[in-house]
């Protein structure tokens, strides 16, 4: 048999017919994927939202408490960022394995790692060294994706903001993360960190 | 006696009714004026409007020898705690020279009776005890006081 004939034969087959059930399964396959894909993403949605991310005490009573009085829940423009926003990758892959890690997260909160202020405390620090590390490895993504070097206006900034984007940002040497920690939170013991 | 201990509520009930009207007509200062200006007691004052805080400026000059110098820049959100203190991220002696930030004083590592310390004494570990950021606000009342001449430099 040739080549050609073996796709005729298929072809005749797929208009019989007798291969209504074939097209059902593929046209619930297809529905029930996008049904699924969407649902997936949408589901996703909804944990990459503040309100859930402050949905258990643990975040509300204490880094959400500290944070409101930061210069991300509250300043001139009104412009806010959210948990999502510095915690979350954007790209879709980073996201997936942020949220695959963070399964950890919710087993924590079952077992009551962090339940009380104290418990919380005592674990900030590898809790802060988490957060340092992966945005020193993604350099910053997450601040960049709201503040961009490129559209910094040095004549807006102050002395000292000028004087230290200038050289060590400007130069690579530094990420955003490098120099401002606790910017949304309060900070661990911060014994034996680099430049604290 | 129930009914005397009865009498005797309504009446202290009269009787002090009858002193917050009294003292309602004389609510005033009495004539008082502090430098925000003469304000009745059961009024309350609209509030001043907030003044800003210097972003960031050069060295303010200092008056006299001893002044701990004012700050001349900024310092919301900075945290001085147990934990860390923001302050020394910058002005600490390892990191001033990085940031261009004046380094804290050798003053700032003795003890209260002139012992020397390896780090920054804990009598001097609250900088904003001492040293206090500068609003753009024009001072209450005059002041006539002038800086010894050989502290009149920068400014
Ligand atoms: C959702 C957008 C967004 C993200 C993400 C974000 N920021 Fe911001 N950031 C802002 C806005 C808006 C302001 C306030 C601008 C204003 O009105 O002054 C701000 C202000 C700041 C300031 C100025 C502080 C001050 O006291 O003047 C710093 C520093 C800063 N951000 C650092 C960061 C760092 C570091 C990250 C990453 C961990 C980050 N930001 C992530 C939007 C964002
Ligand atoms: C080498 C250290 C350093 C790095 C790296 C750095 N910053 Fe800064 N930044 C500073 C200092 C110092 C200031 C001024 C002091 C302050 O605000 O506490 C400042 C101020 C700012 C301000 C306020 C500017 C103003 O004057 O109004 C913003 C916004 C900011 N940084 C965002 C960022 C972002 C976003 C990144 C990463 C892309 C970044 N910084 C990287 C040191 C750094
Ligand atoms: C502007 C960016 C930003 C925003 C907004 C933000 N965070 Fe953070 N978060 C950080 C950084 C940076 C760290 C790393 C520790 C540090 O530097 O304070 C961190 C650390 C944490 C930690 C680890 C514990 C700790 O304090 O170090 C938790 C938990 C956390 N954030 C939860 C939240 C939640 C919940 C929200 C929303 C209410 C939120 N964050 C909003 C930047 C942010
Ligand atoms: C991001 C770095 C940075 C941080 C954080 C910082 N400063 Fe400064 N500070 C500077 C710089 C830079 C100058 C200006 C030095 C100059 O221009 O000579 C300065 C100047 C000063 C001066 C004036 C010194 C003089 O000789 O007149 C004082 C006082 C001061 N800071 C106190 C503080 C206090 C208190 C804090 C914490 C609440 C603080 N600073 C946090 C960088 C910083
Ligand atoms: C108890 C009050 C007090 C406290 C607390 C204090 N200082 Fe001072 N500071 C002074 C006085 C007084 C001077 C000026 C005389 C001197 O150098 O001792 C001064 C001077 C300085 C200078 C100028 C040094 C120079 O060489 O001209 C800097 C910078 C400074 N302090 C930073 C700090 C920082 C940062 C902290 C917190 C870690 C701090 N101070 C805490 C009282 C204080």
């Amino acid at each position: 048999m040739t080549q050609e004939t073996k796709m005729k034969r298929i072809w005749h087959y797929l208009k019989s017919p007798s291969s209504a059930g074939l097209w059902l399964i593929l046209a619930l396959g297809f529905t029930g994927g996008v049904i699924f894909w969407g649902g997936f993403n949408t589901a996703l949605e909804v944990t990459n939202t503040e309100e859930f991310c402050i949905g258990c005490h643990e975040m509300e009573d204490n880094v959400y408490e500290e944070y409101k009085e930061t210069i991300h829940y509250s300043n001139r423009s009104g412009v806010r960022a959210t948990c999502p926003d510095c915690h979350v990758p954007k790209k879709w892959t980073h996201k997936i394995v942020r949220k695959i890690a963070a399964s950890k997260e919710v087993w924590g909160m079952l077992t009551g790692l962090i339940d009380t202020r104290e418990k919380f405390q005592n674990h900030r620090r590898e809790l802060a060294e988490r957060e340092w590390k992966r945005m020193k490895d993604n350099d910053s993504e997450e601040c960049r994706n709201c503040h961009n070097f490129e559209y910094m206006d040095f004549s807006e900034q102050g002395n000292r903001s000028v004087k230290m984007h200038s050289n060590a940002l400007a130069s690579g040497e530094k990420t955003c993360i490098d120099c401002h920690k606790g910017i949304a939170h309060e900070l661990p013991d911060m014994k034996g960190i680099e430049n604290w | 006696m129930k009914i005397l201990s009865l009498i005797m509520i309504v009446l202290g009930m009269a009787v002090s009714g009858s002193s917050i009207a009294q003292d309602q007509e004389e609510f005033n200062s009495g004539g008082l004026e502090t430098i925000r200006g003469a304000t009745n007691i059961d009024e309350t004052r609209k509030a001043e409007a907030l003044k800003r805080v210097h972003k960031d400026r050069n060295p303010i000059a200092r008056n006299y020898v001893h002044q701990p110098p004012v700050v001349p820049h900024q310092t919301r959100g900075y945290r001085v705690d147990k934990n860390s203190n923001k302050c020394l991220t910058c002005h600490g002696w390892k990191y001033a020279a990085e940031t261009g930030a004046t380094k804290v004083s050798l003053t700032h590592f003795e003890t209260r009776d002139g012992k020397v310390l390896s780090d920054v004494s804990p009598r001097r570990y609250f900088c904003s005890q001492c040293h206090v950021t500068q609003a753009d606000a024009r001072p209450l009342v005059e002041n006539t006081f002038k800086p010894v001449d050989s502290l009149m430099n920068n400014d």
